[in-house]
């Protein structure tokens, strides 16, 4: 084990990290898993309007228990609520929001990224696994702006972010930032560039982690 | 006089053909047609094509339509669910076929059918094994696939309130792929919790106009159930 001066942001700090980058009056889509935490962290006096990819425009948090409605779920199938000034749409109006260029942001996670912002995120290609692709690949080419949210490392210590995917890949080019537990890069037609870092974390330590160069 | 009301679940399932293309609405717990689909496995329409976002869940619904080996493919975007094992089974043991699309590219696929599309350039999925052997074009800078319209013998689904006439609102995110997939299918199955008289329903407000919809069945509302789908997400 190498020493290290730096800590790796919580779930929670790099959900903030995401949230502040946020625009006020954006609409966003925040994938399952780990960026739903994003909404728990929006700045307060930002209104946001939340997507989700089964109809739901100004989606909003939870139900108080017992007050679940079965028609009212976002993509990963939990019980939600409408804001209001919130839409109901079908699928196809949901899906041109995305490939139509009129969502501002959506923020995923990922296996795999590169340093030119191919993502990989739906399958890891496993045999015999079944395979299941949802929305990812409308929603990595659909949005303004697409973010991955991740870990650096593997649980192995192996870099997510890669020079090519060896995934299966589920976008092209679609990534244009990476915030992960130890820095936030932007991926660029000519690589990687640094946004921010954890502190004491320095810029060769973290070329080293990933494998790749980073810009300054 | 136009009547589309339905005396039953059994009298609109009447004549679906073995072989059909049967379009199914749904996603998650919100949308699905559970009678509708109990009624086909009634039915016994055999050797089906199933269109639906995802493949089943527990024992009951499509699973159970699954588990009667009725289906011979199912084109969905999520079929892997925590508790998709019926479908899991099957399609490791080869006795069903899988096309697995983007979610939005089912969704538009099925819209150009209604629309009368004959095939589109779409970007979602481009470089991908899911784009598969099908023509590429570059378009002002940016790269496309060409996509076929999904066509439905039948479509099953899921609304809130209907007329006569066949006119449909839906409830909240239970709306989903029905309104596609009635204008899809040849013709179009739909449940509804209340029937109401021609005029009752606010034109301005009909999100499926009757054209679309042949037959319409009214359902007593039951409490949703989670149907899993909790443990799933």
């Amino acid at each position: 084990m190498t020493m290290t001066n730096y800590q790796r942001r919580t779930k929670d700090q790099l959900a903030a990290r995401v949230a502040q980058d946020i625009f006020d009056g954006a609409v966003v889509n925040l994938g399952i898993g780990q960026p739903t935490l994003v909404a728990n962290h929006l700045p307060p006096g930002r209104e946001v309007i939340l997507h989700s990819e089964n109809g739901i425009l100004g989606m909003g948090p939870a139900p108080a228990e017992g007050l679940e409605d079965y028609d009212l779920i976002n993509a990963g199938k939990q019980p939600v609520t409408l804001l209001p000034g919130g839409a109901f749409f079908h699928h196809a109006d949901s899906f041109a929001m995305m490939r139509g260029g009129h969502l501002d942001i959506c923020v995923l996670g990922a296996f795999q990224v590169s340093a030119t912002g191919d993502l990989a995120n739906w399958s890891t290609g496993e045999e015999g696994a079944i395979p299941a692709v949802g929305g990812a690949m409308d929603l990595a080419i659909g949005a303004k702006q697409t973010w991955v949210m991740m870990d650096l490392l593997t649980k192995k210590g192996e870099s997510k972010i890669v020079d090519q995917c060896t995934y299966p890949l589920t976008g092209i080019g679609c990534v244009k930032r990476v915030y992960s537990d130890l820095a936030t890069l932007e991926c660029t037609p000519s690589g990687l560039k640094l946004i921010d870092k954890v502190d004491g974390l320095d810029h060769a330590e973290l070329e080293r982690l990933v494998g790749l160069p980073i810009a300054a | 006089m136009i009547n589309k009301i339905a005396r039953s679940v059994a009298d609109a399932m009447a004549g679906i053909q073995d072989g059909a293309t049967v379009l199914i609405g749904g996603f998650g717990t919100a949308g699905i047609p559970n009678e509708l689909i109990d009624g086909l496995i009634e039915q016994g329409a055999k050797d089906l094509t199933v269109v639906n976002n995802n493949a089943g869940n527990g024992d009951t619904g499509l699973a159970a339509l699954l588990k009667a080996g009725r289906v011979r493919k199912i084109i969905c975007s999520f079929p892997r669910q925590a508790d998709s094992y019926v479908f899991d089974g099957l399609y490791r043991s080869g006795k069903l076929e899988l096309e697995l699309v983007p979610q939005g590219n089912l969704a538009e696929r099925i819209r150009a059918a209604g629309a009368g599309i004959g095939a589109f350039f779409c970007p979602t999925g481009y470089g991908t094994q899911l784009s598969g052997d099908r023509e590429t074009r570059e378009i002002n800078g940016k790269q496309y696939v060409l996509e076929y319209p999904i066509h439905g013998d039948v479509a099953l689904i899921k609304a809130e309130r209907g007329d006569r006439w066949g006119n449909l609102v839906y409830r909240k995110a239970a709306r989903n792929f029905g309104p596609v997939m009635a204008m899809a299918s040849s013709r179009t199955i739909a449940t509804v919790h209340d029937i109401v008289e021609l005029g009752d329903m606010d034109a301005e407000t009909i999100v499926t106009p009757g054209i679309f919809v042949h037959q319409i069945v009214k359902i007593d509302r039951v409490a949703t159930q989670a149907g899993g789908f909790k443990k799933a997400a």
